[in-house]
């Protein structure tokens, strides 16, 4: 059976996507644009466009550069930020170079302890995000997203008026709901894409800087899809398992598991994470007379489990379970990922007891050399899948 | 007459059995040495010799971590979803298997013969058969006797996570003059302590079976049951049942006739 992946012509992989924005980035930055490096999508991308900067991703997903930033940082620590760590340690990042500030985030323990060190290398400033969402919460994040806000007129000399605000909350929300439209696609049975090329084109596009464009290329790309399906694939029934993962970000494991799965014979249709559909299911109210009420209700509602209790992931992921039509989960988290590890408890009590769906989970980290294992456990979680 | 063959490569040893279309005509056990090609390639010389050559009467399929250098199998299964199979064959009803292998440890629900839920030990040699290999070497036995000593032991603490920490514990018990058997005794119950902490991560349904090469320790069971606080069922042709599954899912398919 031919299982390779059908990818378009003019695909590009995470890397290529990546080493391709270089040169468009230093073509923007020669033009005098400014730079704001960003880790987490907790972040509120309005201010930053707002303030007539660009938002690039700083997050890491390749093990280069964990031994040089193991020099400073403990072993047992989450490669996703040992490697961002390492990649500004040892100056090899050409986004974190162009970066004129750093906005980090208190989400987990092991990124906000880093970012006092990375605030050694270039100055990083860091949203304090509270772990619930009751009132006093929302308040104090409400004045975090404020703070931010002063912070970038400051960094910039620039005035964030709330007109700027709101237009950014627009084009940001037009952003969401092509992404979404997108990723939801993974609700047509049998699947009309790899769940490689879905998780690969969203985190690609932080590569291509200018929000219209991304939107359009991704719409464009929908409507392609969305055709193709109709004329090919519509009505002719599948056997190939429907997962859906969830769980740490995926980027620096999508070749060893996302792509292997799918190699074995599985769709992969939905992502529960925070590079898939986790932060664009909800759009930030544009009829909030306070914008940064808005913009703090949207972002503290956001479902990753540093957030506690956490209980609407649980409610998202039984909710997609059933609109993907899904036959098993696969979780995945990054090597000392304290809360993904300890919440798994709660996903697997969900999956296997209430919904009564296959469940894997899997611990890992970006090296290569658990290849071999996995791709047994793998194989294995498809056979027992009966579809 | 059809024959059916089912290899099981596991990273220390290689387990075959043969079926005919009502029961088992064969089965043996040979070491898997260093290279999987040639041990496959020994196989199916003794296949041969014995009366099963491989050819169109004989369908193979492969098992194991060493299941693709099987060049002459029809297909490939993975050792989960086969030990299930050989498991359910075994007990003749819904079960939890319990798999210590040379090189990772699992745990697998089988319902009417599928395997449907597992959960694996496969990053660490702690709670492995390779950890129980590792032990008897400094302890100079074989493994046979590391489980003769364990017998007329009293354990002694062996309270590192880690294979390589584990050893130096052992070490210093040596350098101390404890008694050989008391080690041994330690050695078995650490790896007890390792399983029994994966079995009560998993939801047992059923009787809970113990099959691989270390279904033939009766002290480990012992200690595995007082430990789980459930009986725990081994059977002779435990080890085989990696190999018993992959048969007979090449003579029944994936679900049981």
């Amino acid at each position: 059976m031919d299982n390779a992946l059908k990818l378009p012509a003019d695909f590009e992989t995470y890397p290529e996507a990546r080493k391709a924005g270089f040169l468009r980035m230093k073509a923007l930055k020669d033009s005098g644009a400014k730079v704001v490096g960003m880790f987490c999508s907790f972040v509120p991308y309005e201010l930053i466009y707002a303030a007539g900067a660009l938002p690039v991703g700083l997050c890491a997903f390749t093990d280069e550069p964990i031994p040089a930033a193991e020099a400073n940082l403990p072993r047992n620590l989450c490669p996703l930020i040992k490697a961002s760590y390492g990649f500004a340690l040892t100056d090899t990042c050409p986004y974190f170079y162009f970066s004129d500030l750093v906005v980090g985030e208190t989400t987990c323990d092991g990124k906000k302890k880093m970012f006092e060190l990375l605030n050694e290398i270039k100055e990083t400033h860091v949203m304090q995000l509270p772990h619930s969402r009751d009132g006093a919460a929302l308040e104090f994040w409400k004045g975090q997203v404020i703070a931010f806000k002063e912070k970038l007129e400051q960094k910039f000399s620039v005035t964030i008026t709330e007109e700027d605000i709101r237009k950014a909350i627009k084009q940001k929300n037009r952003e969401r709901r092509v992404m979404k439209d997108f990723l939801e696609l993974g609700k047509l049975d049998p699947a009309p894409l790899s769940g490689y090329e879905m998780g690969t084109r969203i985190d690609a596009g932080m590569f291509s800087f200018d929000l219209d464009e991304r939107c359009d290329i991704i719409e464009k790309r929908t409507a392609e899809v969305k055709a193709e399906w109709e004329a090919t694939k519509k009505g002719t029934p599948s056997t190939r398992p429907r997962l859906l993962v969830t769980g740490c970000p995926n980027a620096g494991v999508r070749e060893k598991i996302i792509r292997a799965v799918e190699e074995m014979g599985a769709d992969i249709v939905a992502f529960d994470t925070c590079n898939g559909i986790r932060e664009k299911v909800e759009l930030v109210d544009e009829n909030n007379p306070d914008v940064y009420e808005a913009l703090a209700i949207k972002y503290l509602n956001i479902n990753c489990s540093v957030m506690s209790p956490n209980q609407s992931r649980m409610d998202y992921i039984r909710q997609m379970v059933e609109e993907y039509n899904i036959d098993g989960v696969i979780e995945i988290v990054l090597q000392s990922c304290h809360t993904y590890d300890v919440e798994a408890y709660y996903v697997k009590k969900l999956v296997v007891e209430e919904l009564d769906k296959a469940y894997l989970n899997i611990e890992t980290d970006y090296s290569q050399s658990d290849k071999g294992q996995l791709s047994t456990r793998l194989a294995a979680f498809l056979e027992t899948i009966d579809r | 007459m059809m024959y059916y063959t089912g290899i099981d490569i596991g990273s220390t040893a290689s387990k075959v059995v043969v079926l005919d279309s009502e029961k088992m005509v064969a089965n043996f056990v040979i070491p898997t040495g260093w290279n999987s090609k040639d041990t496959s390639r020994e196989i199916a010389r003794r296949l041969g010799e014995m009366g099963y050559p491989i050819d169109e009467n004989n369908k193979v399929l492969a098992t194991g971590y060493g299941r693709i250098s099987v060049e002459y199998a029809q297909k490939v299964v993975t050792e989960i979803t086969c030990h299930g199979r050989g498991g359910y064959a075994i007990v003749g009803e819904d079960c939890t298997i319990i798999d210590i292998g040379g090189q990772d440890t699992k745990v697998i629900t089988v319902e009417k013969g599928v395997s449907t839920n597992f959960l694996m030990n496969d990053k660490c040699a702690a709670g492995t058969g390779k950890f129980l290999e590792i032990m008897a070497n400094r302890l100079n036995v074989d493994l046979k006797e590391l489980y003769e000593l364990a017998e007329q032991g009293t354990p002694l603490a062996i309270s590192a996570m880690c294979t390589v920490f584990a050893e130096s514990e052992v070490i210093s018990h040596i350098g101390s003059g404890e008694r050989r058997e008391d080690i041994a005794a330690g050695v078995v119950d650490s790896v007890v302590k390792r399983v029994a902490g994966l079995v009560s991560r998993h939801a047992v349904k059923g009787r809970l079976v113990l099959t691989g090469g270390l279904s033939e320790c009766p002290y480990l069971i012992r200690r595995l049951s007082e430990r789980v606080g459930r009986e725990i069922y081994a059977e002779p042709l435990g080890r085989y049942a990696g190999a018993l599954g992959a048969a007979l899912i090449a003579r029944d398919g994936k679900k049981v006739k």
